[in-house]
């Protein structure tokens, strides 16, 4: 169904439906789009940034890549270490967290739970405004050299030895949390106060859910991020603090405050990626997503468990044995639910009929990577084996295959997916399809070889190694430049689809979600009268090749 | 009212001023969650010191100025009377009344201010700045600093929520209410700075024994 599109009836689509134009060409002055209060423009305004900085970061990527095809290096040291730091900080902060939220949540939340737009629209246009402010200080810290302590910031590396722009970069980091905390706010308090008549709880599609449950983990984890980061900045510029040993202060504070946020972190990046996957599969597979309530309930279950799991990253730090066992058992505790979804995600294309197009085959390497990601995390979640993998390859691969493989890919199948729904356009399919298996291939030759480094105990954050490890580092390079290809080639074509692609109906997809109900793309203020949800979401049937939307509008195959 | 002031309509994405109300509220309430994260963050990080050096804290401890902390706990704790006290003559109407305690709450944020900036005035005084003027005292050891750390830092923050608050509430003052935006129909926006307000009030609830009181007797 690559460009098949098909038309809704006549009173979704009314004659009157030019009386209100789309968002895109309502005003067309540049203060109409830096001013607006529109959620759909400032998710574009959004996606226009994170895009800078996914290449920013993924250049510093690239010249680790480079570095790192033979032993003895390209780079010099300082200048390799001033890279990964960049890189870290640039892709999480920058792009990784606020990618899936700010950019489809911003544009989908409002639509697919029928409302005209989020609580506090100009809190959402500040956000922006805030991200970019903290953009531009990571900028100036990339720019005068870049900062050297990783992304973790451990202290007192952090704080007496480096050299770099430790005390911008950590700056940056502190704005760029008031960004996130006013986007997830209105996220709450939109999901809580803005829904359509007849939308209950459990009628949200699960990328509201998704949404949801990241806003929450957001809300908490960021302050405690941003006190952290406030108390780091003050001891780095005041030259006193409370981690200092000279002072009588604990290093080990600052691990265990970075990482009770940046556990949570993880789960950030991760729980958006999840409601976008379920999205995709069950409309792709014709057929209604396997336990609904289980996966509203396992999103929820890892929000709340991804607050007490957070010392398992630091099981070599000196931490007693005690405390070693209770988040080795906690973390083994967040694969139950993490589970509950995957098995969903499989049993939901049992008896499907599947359609095997870009959006559901990044969905499927999201599922996939996913799959790989987390089950590595639990070695590592196991003492023993942490002990002996702990700053390693191993843990990089694994990050990876859950932050990038999983996140990335459900960002492009989002990016797909909608894409027909933002901009009015479809992509082509073909090249589509193409760059979604070049991203599945590259992704796997670039990250799998670092887990057998890893376990072959090639140490992270060194720009050097010993020679018998240069194939697998070879290896990695040449996967690595695969996936720049897959990256970049989707900025090509959709640019194309922009300007020739096919114009997309209301419903290319026959999906039921409420955003498919109005114009493609939508009108200022989305939707020519208040939809009425009768149904929950994803009433597809597979046999019949039938579908009803949330309103209880059946179509026919 | 001045005559001119229109109907208050809800914005595009209400259904009704009540539900924009609510919304407000649960905004804040929302933001509320994450302020407490933020002080809790830093009030963890001073018991777990605290905990490590109770004598050195202790010692250090006796050099704030109780009577400073003390004073400003009965203003602010009275703050957040006048302020429920504006909020309720707002729902009922009485403008004159609103506006008066309005300017009461304000004033009493800026007296606490003054006390607290005459109180950092005795701290530089009595060398227990970090870094600027700072002298450790017999018994504090090395340790004793990170209880001054903690207490600028606590402080300046809370002084920088209660500007906001005195920002909020003159923002009232001088915009919403001049323009006749609150009524008994709809004064929702003069509740969301009241429920701010007693959460800056509430923090200085729970510095207040942290830093004047804990070790003391």
């Amino acid at each position: 169904m690559s460009v098949t599109t098909v038309e809704r009836g006549p009173a979704a689509e009314p004659a009157a439906a030019a009386s209100e134009p789309s968002y895109l060409t309502g005003e067309n002055t540049v203060a109409s789009w830096l001013l607006t209060r529109d959620h759909k423009r400032i998710a574009l305004l959004f996606f226009a940034s994170i895009t800078f900085f996914f290449f920013i970061g993924g250049f510093a990527a690239t010249l680790m890549r480079l570095n790192l095809a033979t032993p003895e290096g390209l780079l010099q040291p300082a200048v390799y270490n001033r890279m990964f730091t960049m890189h870290g900080i640039i892709m999480v902060w920058f792009f990784l967290i606020p990618s899936i939220p700010t950019t489809f949540g911003n544009f989908f939340v409002p639509l697919m739970i029928g409302a005209r737009d989020l609580a506090f629209p100009r809190v959402n246009l500040a956000s922006w405004y805030v991200f970019n402010l903290s953009g531009l200080v990571v900028l100036f810290a990339l720019v005068m050299g870049g900062a050297d302590a990783g992304w973790t910031f451990y202290t007192p590396l952090s704080t007496s030895y480096a050299n770099g722009y430790v005390f911008a970069a950590a700056l940056a980091v502190f704005i760029n949390g008031f960004s996130s905390i006013m986007t997830s706010l209105n996220f709450i308090v939109t999901i809580h106060r803005l829904r359509a008549p007849g939308m209950t709880w459990m009628r949200l599609p699960l990328f509201i859910w998704g949404i949801y449950a990241v806003s929450g983990v957001m809300l908490t984890a960021t302050p405690v991020l941003a006190m952290d980061t406030f108390l780091l900045a003050v001891e780095r510029f005041l030259g006193v603090g409370l981690f200092d040993p000279n002072h009588g202060g604990d290093p080990l504070l600052w691990q265990h405050m970075f990482w009770f946020y940046s556990h949570p972190a993880v789960y950030i990046m991760i729980l958006p990626a999840m409601g976008v996957a379920s999205e995709i599969i069950p409309c792709y597979a014709r057929r209604p997503i396997f336990g609904y309530s289980g996966m509203t309930m396992a999103l929820m279950a890892i929000a709340i468990l991804s607050f007490f799991v957070w010392a398992h990253h630091m099981f070599v730090a000196g931490i007693s044995i005690y405390s070693g066992v209770a988040f080795s058992l906690m973390t083994f505790f967040v694969a139950v639910p993490s589970a509950i979804k995957v098995f969903n995600w499989t049993v939901s294309l049992h008896k499907g009929s599947i359609i095997f197009d870009a959006p559901m085959l990044y969905a499927l390497s999201f599922v996939l990577l996913f799959t790989l990601g987390g089950v590595t995390g639990l070695m590592l979640a196991t003492l023993g084996i942490d002990v002996d993998v702990h700053g390693t390859y191993f843990v990089v691969a694994h990050f990876h295959y859950v932050m990038v493989g999983a996140t990335v890919s459900a960002f492009f199948g989002a990016l797909h997916y909608w894409w027909p729904k933002m901009t009015g356009r479809l992509y082509p399919e073909i090249w589509a399809r193409f760059a979604a298996i070049l991203t599945f291939v590259g992704f796997n030759l670039t990250f799998f070889p670092q887990f057998i480094l890893g376990y072959l105990g090639m140490p992270r954050r060194s720009y050097t190694y010993s020679p018998e490890w240069q194939s697998w580092n070879l290896l990695s390079s040449a996967g690595a430049s695969i996936l720049a290809i897959a990256y970049i080639l989707p900025l090509l074509y959709l640019g194309w689809s922009l300007l020739r692609g096919r114009k997309a109906s209301a419903n290319p997809w026959r999906a039921t979600g409420l955003e498919w109900a109005t114009r493609s793309p939508p009108p200022a203020h989305n939707f020519e009268r208040t939809p009425v949800v009768a149904l929950e979401p994803y009433c597809y049937d597979p046999e019949r090749d039938t579908y009803v939307t949330q309103e209880g509008v059946p179509h026919a195959g | 009212m001045p005559a001119s002031a229109p109907p208050l309509r809800p914005e595009i994405q209400f259904a009704s001023l009540e539900q924009q109300g609510e919304t407000a509220q649960l905004g804040m309430w929302a933001f509320l969650v994450n302020e407490t994260l933020f002080f809790g963050a830093l009030i963890f990080t001073y018991y777990i010191y605290r905990l490590s050096y109770p004598h050195e804290f202790a010692a250090a401890a006796k050099d704030a100025v109780l009577w400073c902390g003390s004073v400003n706990l009965v203003i602010l704790l009275t703050s957040s009377l006048t302020m429920v006290l504006a909020i309720n003559a707002g729902a009922q109407d009485q403008r004159q009344a609103m506006i008066g305690w309005l300017i009461a709450t304000a004033a009493l944020g800026g007296v606490f201010l003054l006390i607290k900036g005459y109180e950092y005035y005795l701290d530089f005084q009595d060398k227990v700045v970090p870094v600027v003027n700072f002298a450790a005292k017999p018994g504090e050891g090395s340790a004793g600093q990170l209880f001054w750390v903690f207490y600028w830092v606590a402080t300046g923050l809370h002084a920088i929520h209660l500007t906001v608050g005195i920002g909020l509430v003159l923002y009232m003052l001088l915009r919403r209410i001049r323009h006749g935006e609150i009524t008994p129909a709809y004064y929702a926006p003069l509740e969301v700075v009241g429920i701010y307000w007693s959460f800056v009030d509430a923090v200085w609830l729970f510095l207040y024994p942290c830093i004047y009181l804990v070790g003391r007797s």
